[in-house]
């Protein structure tokens, strides 16, 4: 297995520079992730509109490269989409992990599709999954205005 | 000694991983397995499998015997008094269990003080925790300085009155120290207060006289010790066992059963309930057999020769941050990569064929402490060698490669 499919320029970039990073002004909804395996936290801050649009998105916590950047990504992406094209995207973003699906929405540009397929090389590395997909859980669970800490060891 | 023979006689290192042969630096996690235990494993469930102690048939005759030859060798190996004091569990963190519940359950009240320190890994934690919820005990952490050694001096002023039981690692699973527990011992015997030595990682790597310790309570895992998973040994002066109650409940453990009222089986039956993973602890005995084959003083000078060698190589890299620089220090050694998370470290390492652990060992305390979420961690078994280490080197070299970093 080639390592520069999992570590890509754009991964590497994102894990060494991420966007959107700290809390943002006005965010009314939040969600906390935690990996108890490795002890990686996440925290998103959320601040969706009346019409439930996501005006801004941001998030602060520490981990490796492949949770930085992946976190960093989905803030960008999912930045200014409705709540039913955010919850798709990271549906696709998902499935695209676990199960090897493409990203088929029409919502993202091509260069954002290129963006999140950049992080499909995690799939082949089972044990690196959790850290691409907490901080995304971590998003559905702000998106739903649930309490509760979002725990790798018991989602999907 | 000739390393390269003891290398041989592990036939998991004639296999290769990602295409390159195993460089593998996760003992402290397990150690791997001799043929010759693995051998043992294979022989008595093909011809000599039963279940001990229960029937008159030969083949339970013959296997009680067995199992018995491996505790009187393991009384031998940690020298203790009688193989009453040897108690099967499956694994440390059971005997530590079975301590905690069991003293606690006879000992503890609320606002008694259980005194570990900043070094023990979960396992010498989390059973003393329940104590602390059921009981209402209070816990408390003797701290390390920067080297990751254990301050003595504030370790007894934490001993009051109403310290009930101290235990401690013998060796840390994260830094290596090896902590001077014959001297906590000491201490702690002034003061009537008992002793249990977390030995998981220090039965692999040094040599244990529990005699000599004088410890109260000692805790082995022998799948570290190049034995099979699901065996630990406790060992307890048998005065404990005898004073202590039983802790799982069962068949074996049990002298007579009436409607009204149970007795219990002698020791060391009384702390075994149900079927013991039978063939497993005959297969230990050749654990030991491999140990001592080589010597145990051999074994400490290979691994510390080891030892001084990575440190050595691993300090000349600047980007390498090594954590903790304990007096005594076996042949573990946890470190960071500046701009390389562990986790990224390990999947690297991986690719090289080199096998180390990221995360936080079970440590959360001690990396709390260090102000650290993770670390990447090399320990080293008596198959490693030196071109191990140099295969090491040019792999944490490959990470800043990888990473793009200067």
């Amino acid at each position: 297995m080639d390592l520069k499919e999992l570590y890509q320029d754009i991964i590497l970039e994102h894990g060494r520079n991420p966007r959107n990073f700290g809390r943002c002004e006005g965010f009314n909804h939040e969600a906390k992730g935690h990996n108890p395996l490795c002890g990686d936290q996440v925290q998103v801050y959320l601040k969706l509109n009346e019409k439930k649009n996501v005006e801004k998105l941001t998030f602060e916590g520490s981990g490796c490269a492949i949770s930085m950047a992946s976190t960093s990504i989905m803030t960008e992406l999912v930045e200014g989409k409705t709540f039913d094209v955010a919850k798709n995207i990271i549906d696709e973003f998902l499935k695209m992990i676990k199960i090897g699906s493409e990203i088929k929405t029409k919502d993202l540009t091509e260069d954002q599709k290129t963006k999140i397929m950049s992080l499909s090389g995690v799939k082949k590395y089972p044990m690196r999954v959790k850290c691409a997909t907490l901080s995304w859980h971590t998003l559905v669970s702000a998106l739903d205005g649930k309490k509760i800490e979002v725990n790798t060891e018991k989602v999907d | 000694m000739n390393i390269e023979n003891i290398k041989s006689q592990f036939p998991i290192f004639s296999k290769k991983i990602n295409g390159k042969p195993l460089v593998y630096l996760d003992s402290s996690n397990s150690s791997q397995k001799p043929l010759n235990v693995i051998n043992r494993l294979d022989e008595f469930y093909k011809n000599e499998f039963s279940n001990i102690g229960r029937s008159i048939h030969s083949l339970s005759v013959n296997a009680t015997n067995k199992f018995d030859e491996t505790r009187m060798n393991i009384k031998k190996f940690i020298n203790a008094n009688s193989k009453e004091e040897i108690i099967f569990t499956k694994n440390a963190t059971e005997s530590i269990n079975l301590v905690a519940a069991t003293f606690g359950q006879q000992n503890i009240e609320k606002g008694d003080e259980i005194l570990i320190t900043e070094l023990e890994h979960h396992s010498n934690y989390v059973p003393w925790h329940y104590l602390r919820e059921s009981k209402g005990a209070v816990i408390k952490f003797a701290p390390i300085n920067d080297d990751g050694d254990i301050i003595i001096r504030e370790f007894e002023k934490l001993i009051t009155p109403k310290t009930k039981i101290i235990a401690i690692t013998h060796l840390s699973n994260v830094t290596g120290t090896i902590v001077p527990v014959k001297e906590i011992i000491d201490i702690a015997h002034k003061k009537n207060i008992p002793v249990l030595v977390d030995g998981c990682q220090s039965a692999p790597h040094i040599k244990i006289d529990v005699k000599d310790l004088d410890c109260d309570f000692y805790a082995i895992s022998c799948h570290k010790v190049y034995g099979p998973t699901g065996v630990g040994i406790l060992y307890a002066k048998k005065e404990w066992l005898e004073k202590l109650p039983p802790y799982i409940g069962g068949g074996g453990m049990i002298n007579e059963v009436t409607k009204e009222k149970i007795s219990y089986a002698q020791l060391p039956e009384k702390y075994e309930a149900g079927t013991m993973p039978t063939a497993e602890v005959v297969a230990f005995n050749e654990s030991i057999n491999f140990m001592q084959s080589i010597g145990i003083e051999n074994l400490m000078k290979h691994e510390q020769e080891l030892t001084n060698y990575a440190l050595e190589k691993m300090q000349a890299m600047n980007s390498v941050k090594l954590i903790g620089n304990p007096k005594n220090k076996a042949g573990v050694i946890s470190f960071t990569i500046k701009g390389i998370h562990p986790h990224d470290i390990a999947t690297i390492l991986d690719e090289d064929g080199v096998a180390i652990r990221a995360g936080h060992h079970c440590c959360q305390i001690l990396h709390e402490k260090l102000k650290l979420n993770a670390t990447a961690r090399v320990s080293f078994g008596v198959y490693n060698t030196k071109e191990d280490i140099d295969i090491l080197c040019k792999a944490i070299k490959n990470c800043r490669k990888v990473f793009e970093l200067k």
